[in-house]
């Protein structure tokens, strides 16, 4: 056994209403350049719909994940080391920017330069690629927006593989929910796998997988291997990019932007121990639909005193098996088994896990006779609810229905307890019971995610980097960010080996008014 | 022999190889960031896998073929295929992928000035270097046509024999092999130092990276910190 720790995320869906501070804030920080400005670190969908980029779900486009061979071994879908060579040249699995979408601006500056005129002046789209004139913008980082295009084209989702998909497309069917998506920090990254240069590297500390910018070569491969397509392609500076799970906030032991400026407080951080010698044999499990159950195997329970003695072995700081014993990423996905992995059957073994959303019941059921389930008959049927169960078992653990419906009946049950509690003034532990839940863990359920105290979602051991720096009198007057090259800021007018200006806009640029 | 031809063809090299190795070399160690092949694959994919892959299968065949055709020693191909035969090898192998390449490099050029994003991300040496590319391409087609009127392989034992001084450090006795070939071929080579000379400064430092090592490291890849 060989135990590393890793910083894992859980969005709770049931409260996400998909107001986009997440995305809004990530960009603000990491993505307003050049180069990166159609790519979003942390997106917001809505589903069903084909998502951004285009159709990214759908494997049998893009070969995306791993597939495990008859021989019981698993390579990347877009092939072998030899395969992945041959592409070099020209990558077969790789989206064009319109799959993303063409980043535009406006004219601002024209309302104000405008002349007198009949009609009043309009800002009109801009590529900030070309810098040509949009006629038409064809579509956006959020184009299906609340249910926007037809469902003729939404319906081309990957979720609803082996449903009967045509009557939610009808009024009185229809459904949706949000999916907020960022990086998922994979405990097997298919990008890792698919780098020809090894630019790409997970840290043993906290598990945030990052790319290194000074090897990138821009080989591309990493953007095919990902499967939730969460690497982009900095079209100036050449280099892939991804969401780098903000780790100089979580080595200070704070929350990532996404999470902190989350207005619905529905994600949570926190630490998991995790067996590292057996990611290969787990991701490599023959049926899809155990590999939910099996990357829980994985994951080590840090109140067992054989767990800390080995990760105190393996050289975890006790503030970090701390941590791990309050985090409320183990409890949502391992002791209440609310939290899912986003696709398990990529193989990926992700770390960015989602509590599946309830929803109304739908009308037709509730005029007549609600169906309900256990003794207590006040939970009603989980079919009933207005999201099909497929759709989240799609979603989330490759088609198997179980999890989800046990996930979704817990939380109706804390409801449905908490309910009694407050109006009625009863301890209703019968209802718990049928979900097989106890009331401790009913209160604690109530406390994380109604509730939501930041000190609850937030469990962050400081990443102690001070303690690397053999002698922190040399890192005086040193220089933080630099692109490599001493203290240069990638600004400097003189560069013998050319290039653009990484720090320096060149198709839109910054006006400065008054 | 001219001081001009000694200038181009005996000093001239070894100019060429020293920007090459060193300017390569300084850049690798201070402007990591900017190492890179650059690709604009993301922005425009028409017709981009076909002349990509053109492109690059057949110049990297010619570039071998360059290598094994000029710096091994007369002695030891004699072994195995006679003078007039090797050159004839040469012409045919390197007027097939030659003209695969040229298809391929037009195509790209062609897409690299055309096509409104891939133009307006491109920078001057992106650019630049495609049309020296092409320019040499076609100086090395000619010499195909050149080389038809001696079948001898006189003129490539010249070639030889110049590339091999100049790696063995004997700057007169390349430049004395040089003084009796055509012009086409003085000019095919002038350019082709020439892009040895620019090569730090461009996109070409791509062609250092090949992945080599993908094959011999492990799928994950975890750093301790």
């Amino acid at each position: 056994m060989k135990i590393r720790s890793q910083i894992g995320m859980v969005l709770n869906l049931d409260k996400c209403i998909g107001c986009h501070t997440c995305s809004i804030t990530c960009k603000n920080v990491w993505t307003s350049r050049e180069g990166v400005e159609y790519a979003w670190f942390n997106n917001v969908e809505t589903k069903p719909g084909i998502g951004y980029p285009k159709d990214w779900e759908d494997q049998d486009k893009w070969n995306g994940g791993w597939v495990r061979k008859s021989d019981g071994n698993i390579e990347p879908k877009i092939g072998g080391k030899y395969r992945v060579l041959a592409n070099i040249f020209a990558n077969p699995n790789m989206p064009e920017i319109d799959d993303y979408y063409e980043p535009f601006d406006f004219d601002y500056q024209h309302l104000h330069t405008s002349p007198e005129v009949k009609h009043q002046p309009t800002a009109r789209p801009r590529s900030v690629i070309s810098g040509k004139r949009m006629e038409k913008i064809e579509w956006g980082p959020n184009w299906e927006e609340i249910l926007g295009t037809e469902f003729e084209k939404r319906s081309k989702d990957k979720n609803f593989d082996n449903m009967q998909k045509q009557m939610y497309g009808e009024f009185e069917n229809t459904f949706m929910m949000y999916l907020p998506r960022l990086c998922e920090h994979c405990l097997n990254p298919a990008c890792v796998a698919s780098c020809p240069s090894g630019a790409i590297y997970k840290r043993e500390e906290d598990g945030i997988v990052l790319i290194d910018q000074e090897k990138c070569r821009g080989w591309r491969m990493c953007i095919s291997g990902c499967p939730y397509k969460k690497i982009y392609y900095n079209w100036k500076s050449g280099k892939s990019e991804k969401c780098i799970f903000c780790y100089p906030r979580i080595e200070a032991g704070q929350p990532t932007v996404c999470s902190e400026t989350c207005v619905g407080r529905i994600r949570y951080l926190g630490v998991i121990l995790y067996d590292a010698d057996r990611i290969k044999e787990v991701a490599s499990t023959p049926s899809e639909t155990d590999l939910y159950e099996k990357q829980l195997e994985v994951f080590l329970d840090p109140n067992d005193p054989a767990i800390i003695a080995q990760a105190r072995k393996d050289g975890i700081a006790d503030s970090v098996i701390e941590s791990a014993q309050k985090s409320p990423v183990y409890k949502l996905a391992i002791d209440w088994k609310l939290a899912l992995p986003l696709h398990p059957e990529y193989r990926t073994l992700p770390m960015v896990w989602y509590v599946p959303s309830l929803s109304p019941i739908q009308s037709a059921v509730d005029s007549g006779n609600l169906a309900t389930i256990g003794k207590a008959g006040v939970i009603p049927d989980i079919r009933a609810l207005r999201i099909p169960l497929k759709y989240l078992a799609n979603l989330l653990t490759a088609g198997d229905e179980e999890p989800v419906a046990r996930a979704l009946e817990r939380l109706l049950a804390m409801r449905a307890y908490k309910r009694a509690e407050n109006v009625e003034g009863v301890e209703d532990l019968q209802v718990l019971e049928d979900a097989g839940l106890t009331k401790k863990q009913a209160d604690e359920m109530y406390r994380y995610l109604a509730i939501a105290n930041y000190e609850d979602r937030f469990v962050i051991p400081s990443g102690k980097r001070e303690m690397n720096v053999p002698e922190a009198y040399g890192e005086k007057s040193g220089c933080g960010f630099t692109f490599g090259n001493g203290c240069s800021d990638g600004a400097s007018g003189v560069n013998m080996f050319g290039g653009k200006k990484v720090a320096k806009r060149d198709v839109i640029k910054t006006v400065n008014v008054g | 022999m001219s001081n001009l031809n000694f200038l181009l063809f005996g000093i001239y090299p070894y100019i060429a190889i020293t920007v090459l190795f060193v300017g390569s070399w300084i850049r690798y160690d201070r402007e990591p960031y900017s190492w890179k092949a650059d690709s604009s694959q993301l922005l425009d994919q028409k017709g981009f896998r076909l002349a990509s892959n053109l492109f690059h299968i057949g110049i990297i065949f010619v570039l071998c073929g360059h290598f094994v055709g000029l710096l091994t020693p007369h002695a030891i191909y004699h072994a195995f295929i006679s003078t007039a035969n090797k050159q004839l090898l040469a012409m045919v192998s390197g007027g097939f992928f030659g003209v695969i390449c040229l298809i391929g490099l037009v195509m790209l050029l062609k897409r690299r000035l055309t096509n409104p994003r891939v133009r307006a991300v491109s920078k001057t040496s992106d650019i630049f270097i495609l049309v020296l590319l092409l320019v040499q391409l076609l100086l090395g087609l000619a010499t195909i046509f050149a080389s038809m009127s001696h079948l001898d392989g006189s003129v490539m034992v010249l070639l030889g024999d110049w590339a091999q001084s100049i790696v063995t450090l004997q700057g007169v006795a390349a430049a004395t092999a040089m003084s009796t070939v055509g012009i086409i071929y003085k000019m095919h080579i002038f350019v082709g130092l020439t892009m040895l000379l620019v090569f730090p400064f461009t996109r070409l430092v791509h062609i250092w990276s090949v992945p080599v090592k993908y094959f011999a490291r492990n799928y994950q890849i975890v750093r301790q910190r």
